[in-house]
């Protein structure tokens, strides 16, 4: 039996930290780069302003240190993605490299963003993000591998409890996170709920 | 022994959970519903993508009398009908709203509509929003829509497509917080005083898991257009959704709007808003009350809209802060150069910008021309007013108000976005400091990198952009 392509039970890399609460959408992708048709190329664009400057020189930034190319897993802080809604966010650090990211916390919207395009989010406590973080700033070559039905990140020898909100979980676990063919499934049901609203009638 | 009747023992229900229920399909799994979308409202950035992907797939759009389109981010706010557009990248996403709502047979304000504008201010003004039915729309304050006893989400690129597929959303059920408000309303506290009041004192992620449920005698006091204020930033509490119940203020609103239910359809529709209304014994998930008496104007003066603070105080230092609050604290200040301990009142502006889903509607304006009426916007100052829709812009124009404006010295603009997230060519340049009536302080987010914005209500702005400074509208 050949597996469904779209499961995902692992995500193995390195890892790279990305430091600071609050990181909202319009700093993973500024909103003049989302002047496009297609999500193509985000990924050049991803962090734009705080990776460079007005120059085009760069700046400081976790995503142009040499030492974390080619990094998997994004380690972040408090409420990582507020603000706009903009897929855009996702898109762009999956285009880049990104298959998977663990935080202290996430803003909903770019929560079930990156799930419906197969990136696991994973939450801990403070204390342990700053350890994964200060383990990975530490050695950057580190191994990380994500195990998402037992929620546990195998860093060295430790392996780490993480959290990951259960239908984003099984969502992942069945291949089912592009929603879109389950949704379809439906159609009569859906049919019958357009039916039964008066509204939809305009209560004539 | 005597047993009581479920009905007996059940608390009454809220106006989310009666309307998620209403509108559920099934479930998808134990915590994920397949919910119905009542109205789905589309634009230009965050559809393309979408449309693309039922084209790979040879798929329709389930319900088009259920869709409803607009042009708002990306339109110049001079020159608005000269095509192509200068920006090739801008004319290109014209063009493919124009072709996917043409092929797809969806109904488009475009820029040939009378009814272009904000996609938040048009779909209430037209009566397409509506009490009691899911909304959704890939821009996060879709929450504004809850101000009519909505249900209303903003969703990402691939939920759009799933909506425009199958009129549908895989969705988890939200927790409710019912936000009760009581109090004094000062003179000249603005809606917007109050929602960056409640974010400042919840946070910009204490609504994570969270439907705000927005109440009180304060609320009911307000009109349907302040209540849009409220719910549009309950996005920045970190609230997915916001929502006001439904009541006569709604319902005066609504009618004769030329998507509402008209005679006797009117009156069944009436009935039926009332009963999605919260039940007088609704249980909540949690309450949380704030009582406004004697609080004043709030202005952001950080990088989040958490970041505010009330005239006549004095900015926060970061040692007085809760641990979890000092790292972006200090960020802010680096940001925006401002001193712990300062007040912000005298700080010079570059720019004001009246306008955005937030306070782009009448009675922003009509607030706004209060206060700058007969007086001239500080030389210093670039001042922008842009209506937030073309209904808007008319009305205001009605009123003598462009005259108003432009008297003093703004420029009046025709609908868009415009300076709220400089998808277009209004922008900030370098380090200008900006006066806004808009929803993101952002690092950014007005278009330069360097750019500060600091949030404040259309009369605090107008107040701003004649004095010159940061100005307590009070006492101007």
């Amino acid at each position: 039996m050949t597996d469904n392509p779209a499961i995902i039970r692992k995500v193995e890399g390195r890892g790279v930290p990305v430091k600071g609460n609050d990181i909202d959408t319009d700093r993973i992708i500024p909103a003049r780069y989302l002047r496009c048709v297609t999500f193509e190329g985000l990924g050049a664009e991803v962090f734009k302003d705080e990776r460079y400057n007005d120059d085009g020189s760069k700046k400081d930034h976790a995503f142009n240190d040499a030492n974390y190319d080619g990094a998997a897993i994004l380690i972040v802080n408090r409420n990582f993605g507020c603000g706009s809604s903009r897929e855009h966010a996702p898109q762009a650090l999956m285009r880049f490299g990104i298959k998977a990211i663990v935080g202290e916390s996430f803003a909903e919207i770019f929560a079930g963003n990156c799930t419906s395009i197969g990136i696991p989010v994973f939450t801990a406590d403070e204390s342990v993000i700053t350890d994964i973080q200060g383990m990975v700033e530490k050695q950057p070559d580190l191994e990380l591998s994500l195990d998402v039905d037992g929620e546990i990140l195998s860093i060295s020898d430790r392996q780490i409890q993480l959290t990951i909100n259960s239908s984003a979980k099984t969502a992942l676990l069945k291949g089912t996170w592009n929603t879109l063919d389950e949704l379809l499934l439906n159609n009569d049901q859906i049919d019958q709920v357009y039916n039964r609203l008066a509204y939809v009638s305009q209560f004539s | 022994m005597e047993y009581k009747s479920l009905k007996e023992i059940e608390m009454g229900k809220n106006l989310f959970n009666k309307v998620w229920d209403l509108h559920k399909v099934t479930a998808l799994s134990e915590s994920r519903d397949q919910l119905f979308i009542g109205l789905h409202l589309v634009h230009e950035v965050t559809s393309p993508q979408a449309f693309a992907a039922l084209r790979e797939r040879n798929l329709s759009v389930k319900y088009p009398d259920r869709t409803l389109a607009t042009v708002d981010h990306i339109v110049p706010t001079q020159k608005q009908l000269f095509r192509p557009y200068k920006d090739d990248l801008a004319e290109k996403m014209l063009v493919a709203i124009e072709d996917n709502t043409k092929d797809f047979g969806i109904q488009f304000f475009g820029l040939d509509s009378d009814s272009q504008g904000i996609v938040h201010i048009i779909g209430p003004e037209n009566g397409a929003t509506q009490p009691g039915m899911t909304i959704a729309c890939g821009d996060s304050h879709t929450s504004t829509h809850g101000a009519f006893g909505a249900l209303a989400f903003g969703i990402g690129t691939s939920q759009v497509r799933d909506v425009l597929a199958t009129q549908t959303l895989a969705f988890e059920r939200l927790k409710v917080r019912k936000i009760n408000v009581t109090g004094e309303r000062g003179n000249r506290v603005a809606a917007k005083d109050i929602i960056l009041r409640i974010i400042s004192e919840l946070g910009v992620m204490g609504g994570i898991g969270y439907a705000y449920e927005f109440a009180g005698p304060v609320i009911d006091s307000l009109s349907m257009e302040e209540r849009m204020t409220i719910c549009n930033m309950s996005i920045e509490g970190g609230a997915r959704a916001g929502y006001v119940n439904p009541d006569q203020v709604t319902f005066d609103y609504l009618e004769g709007k030329p998507f509402a239910p008209k005679g006797t359809a009117f009156e069944k529709a009436v009935e039926y808003w009332r009963s999605i209304a919260s039940d007088p014994d609704a249980e909540f998930d949690d309450i949380y009350e704030l009582d406004i008496t004697g609080m004043g104007p709030m202005v952001t003066w950080g990088i989040t809209p958490g970041q505010s603070v009330e005239m006549g105080r004095n900015l926060p230092r970061v040692e007085d802060l809760g641990d979890n609050d000092q790292e972006i604290t200090r960020k802010a200040y680096e940001h925006m150069g401002f001193k712990e301990g300062q007040p912000l009142e005298g700080e010079k502006i570059d720019v004001a910008f009246i306008g955005s889903c937030t306070n782009g509607r009448i009675s922003d304006f009509r607030a706004a021309a209060d206060v700058v009426k007969g007086k001239k916007v500080a030389p210093h100052v670039k001042a922008l007013a842009v209506p937030g829709s073309r209904k808007v812009k008319l009305q205001a124009e009605a009123e003598g108000l462009d005259a108003i404006f432009k008297e003093a010295g703004f420029e009046w603009r025709e609908a868009g976005c415009s300076m709220c997230l400089a998808m277009n060519p209004d922008k900030l340049i370098g380090r200008q400091l900006s006066a806004s009536s808009s929803n993101r302080n952002f690092i950014g987010r007005q278009g330069s990198a360097h750019g500060r914005t600091l949030l404040m209500s259309p009369a605090m702005v107008a107040a701003a952009a004649v004095e010159g400074a940061v100005t307590d509208v009070r006492t101007f």
